[in-house]
């Protein structure tokens, strides 16, 4: 019989370290196949993605800003913004975790159907929110929502036994405050 | 500026780039570029027998001259067959172009015969790759592509180029700018870091500097520099499988390689170290082993040209980020200018522990009269070649290890030899383009009889180009290293690890137009030896060797450094492995 021991030829996977969330800009040639180089490196070397974003920010260079929220020990943090940092078409990697103070914003479009005092509550809780009627009908409406995740989160969860229907979720962008730029 | 076609400017930038040879294979989607080969005689061809060899031929090409390698293949299985020697090149970070056709543009996405998604398939496996689709562009990416293969950490690069731009007419030029702004590789180490590692080389009192293809890769003058920089601070010095010439092996500084099969002297060196200047090495698990057991009283100090290469397995004291050739200047000069001399008490100590260390001889094997002993083999094989301007390429496993262990360099860019992939049947075709490069050279592939059969065909590129190689191959019958692993590790239960039916090496020489060599006696192997090397045509040497050999010292599974098993220890072997070997024997 053989024993629980199993032998490798591999070092052991190194002990648990605590787990951090980050978000990180990346700025990138708006090339074909670049959003591919930026996922594929995520996934081919088995790191998390929470959200991405993507779009071109700066026509005339061609310039696409790319907002990763991502999660891993310190050490596989370093090593993502790295990874990035060499792909051929990035141009800066950018942590808004880590030093000065930033902002993360996310927008949803909420669908929520309902009739009588269901839609009553739902227009109550939209101002609350400061969501925004989108699109209505006698039975629905569309609330557009801004803020940051959390607040997007509690407002959907709020929904649900009001009538939610669907959800659609642009993931987080954000931006360092302050005047200096990435 | 002149107007060509899209095939005539392939041939044109890769002449501008000064490529002597390009290693192919023809198909439909390049017959335009084959056309415009047909009509020149700046860059020569080298037909390869599968796309594979074409890559790893490239790689022996560069790695031996530190020019970028140049491979041209046909669209679908053309670039999927090159798809190995391209990770192989990624892993081992050698300069390679390679030029793949593609179906026409109006083609690419409708499921065409012989298409394949080239760039999304060759995506992680190169360092960057391009789709050209259109012909104004050509010009451009062919010349980035050469730029950034040779620069920074040096890679693979993919053009894939479809027929309708090779075809396609437009103004040829040479571009001195580049597309991506943000491609720029960091040379320059930074001062105060400088400083500040000086400091700690200065202070340090069991220091070691450990280096690997870095070193190399940066070039003949990183080489001179690191021998100056060891020579002046006397500090001892190991290299990896990747690194290994870059510092004479017949220096006394000289440690031997380190890692899995490293002497004992290097790994408890490292372990025992009190400070690590690691030198264009990437901490690879082939030479921690344990991690959290690796070198665990010690500062380190590493030098990479690559930023993802610092903090990845092992966190350091002080990471300088630049090429080593670079930086190895800026220290040598800060170390002169401070006056910096290490206590020479302290260090004097560490080389008496050093010394016995070595005194264990950890590459001591049984060496027999009846049977050739494969460690026998490459000594003998080293001693009659020594003398010579002799390049060696290996295949990948036990007799590769053994070369490395053996076969000693005092010169870089003389082993070629596929250290991060380890892929079997590299060192045949590598060895074609090495002999190309170096025609009259004496061109070896220590092999083994289960991978050179992999990339056997290759011996028809060395008949046809006249290329003498010799193909040393130790015979032992079996996949060695699977054979040891499974000896040391299952229960000695050998699965699928003997080559049943092996070809008779000689006659298959002999097929080839090829000279065929048979050795089974320790007796006859140097004569034997000396006729190989004699002969003006590729030969295959077929060393018949013990089959039981293992190869020594070996850190095993999850051990550290100080735990490594030496040769005569093999009884020992199976219990300290686990408690498997025990329960199941």
């Amino acid at each position: 019989m053989s024993t629980t021991t199993t032998t490798t030829h591999y070092p052991a996977m190194t002990t648990a370290e605590p787990i951090e969330t980050r978000t990180l800009c990346v700025l990138v040639d708006n090339e074909p196949g670049v959003l591919a180089r930026v996922i594929g490196l995520f996934s081919g070397r088995g790191y998390n993605i929470d959200s991405l974003t993507v779009s071109e920010t700066e026509h005339e260079k061609h310039l696409s800003r790319i907002t990763i929220v991502t999660r891993g020990t310190a050490m596989v943090l370093e090593q993502i913004k790295n990874q990035l940092d060499r792909l051929v078409p990035v141009h800066r990697v950018v942590d808004l975790s880590s030093g000065r103070p930033a902002i993360a914003r996310e927008l949803a479009m909420v669908k929520v159907r309902g009739t009588g005092d269901h839609r009553m509550e739902a227009l109550r809780l939209a101002d609350a929110f400061r969501a925004r009627v989108i699109d209505a009908t006698t039975e629905h409406f569309v609330f557009e929502i801004t803020g940051a995740s959390e607040k997007i989160e509690s407002f959907i969860n709020l929904m649900l036994p009001v009538g939610l229907v669907e959800v659609s979720r642009t993931g987080v962008v954000a931006i360092a405050r302050g005047p200096e730029g990435m | 500026m002149s107007e060509m076609t899209g095939a005539e400017m392939v041939i044109a930038a890769l002449a501008d780039q000064g490529v002597e040879y390009i290693f192919g294979y023809p198909g439909g989607a390049v017959l335009p570029i084959y056309d415009a080969l047909f009509q020149q005689n700046k860059v020569q061809h080298v037909l390869v027998r599968h796309e594979q060899g074409a890559v790893h031929a490239a790689e022996g090409y560069a790695r031996s001259t530190g020019k970028v390698g140049a491979v041209l293949v046909t669209s679908g299985p053309g670039a999927t067959n090159a798809v190995t020697g391209l990770t192989d090149a990624l892993c081992d970070s050698v300069p390679i172009v390679a030029i793949t056709g593609q179906v026409p543009t109006h083609l690419i996405g409708n499921d065409a015969f012989q298409e394949c998604d080239t760039v999304g398939i060759t995506r992680p496996c190169t360092k960057y790759n391009y789709l050209v689709k259109s012909v104004a562009d050509l010009p451009h990416v062919l010349h980035e592509a050469f730029h950034i293969a040779a620069s920074g950490r040096p890679g693979p690069v993919v053009v894939d180029i479809p027929k309708d731009i090779q075809f396609a007419k437009g103004a040829y030029f040479k571009p001195t700018e580049f597309h991506h702004r943000g491609y720029r590789p960091k040379l320059k180490g930074d001062a105060d870091k400088i400083k500040r590692a000086v400091e700690m080389m200065a202070a340090a009192k069991r220091p070691v500097f450990y280096t690997g293809g870095g070193v190399i890769n940066s070039g003949r003058r990183a080489c001179d520099l690191l021998r100056e920089l060891v020579k002046l601070t006397g500090f001892p010095i190991t290299s990896t499988l990747m690194g290994l010439g870059a510092f004479p092996a017949a220096d006394p500084q000289w440690l031997g390689m380190l890692g899995m099969h490293g002497t004992w002297e290097a790994n408890w060196s490292m372990h025992d170290c009190d400070l690590m200047i690691a030198v264009g090495s990437r901490f690879d698990d082939r030479i921690t082993g344990r991690l959290d057991a690796f070198s665990p009283g010690s500062k380190k100090i590493h030098i990479d040209i690559d930023p993802s290469s610092i903090n990845k397995n092992v966190k350091v004291d002080l990471p300088i980020v630049g090429d080593c050739a670079h930086v190895l200047e800026d220290l040598l000069r800060v170390w002169r200018h401070s006056g910096a001399k290490p206590d020479k008490k302290t260090l004097e100590a560490w080389w008496a522990q050093i010394g016995k260390w070595r005194a264990k001889n950890s590459l001591a094997y049984h060496n027999s009269n009846e049977i050739i002993k494969p460690q026998y083999a490459i000594q003998r094989l080293y001693e009659l070649t020594k003398d010579r301007d002799a390049y060696i390429t290996t295949e990948v496993g036990q007799h590769q290890m053994w070369a490395a262990q053996f076969y000693h360099f005092q010169e870089p860019t003389r082993w070629m030899t596929s250290g991060g992939l380890g892929t079997m049947g590299y060192g045949l075709p590598a060895s074609v383009g090495v002999q190309l490069a170096h025609p009259d050279s004496l061109v070896i592939d220590i092999a083994g009889e289960a991978s050179v059969l992999m990339t056997m065909q290759e011996m028809s590129t060395a008949v046809q180009h006249d290329l003498p190689i010799k193909i040393f191959v130790i015979n032992n019958q079996y996949m060695g290293m699977v054979r040891q692993w499974q000896e040391l590790l299952h229960g000695g239960r050998y699965s699928h690890s003997y080559t049943e039916a092996l070809p008779d090496f000689v006659k298959l020489a002999e097929a080839y137009h090829a000279h065929g060599i048979r050795c089974e006696h320790p007796g006859e192997l140097d004569d034997k030896i000396r006729e190989m090397i004699e002969v003006n045509k590729p030969v295959i040497f077929d060393c018949v060797v013990d089959p039981a050999e293992n190869c020594f010292p070996m850190i095993p599974s999850g051990r550290a450094h100080n735990e490594m098993l030496l040769g005569d220890a093999t009884t020992r072997v199976e219990d300290a492995v686990t408690e498997k070997g025990k329960m199941l024997v």
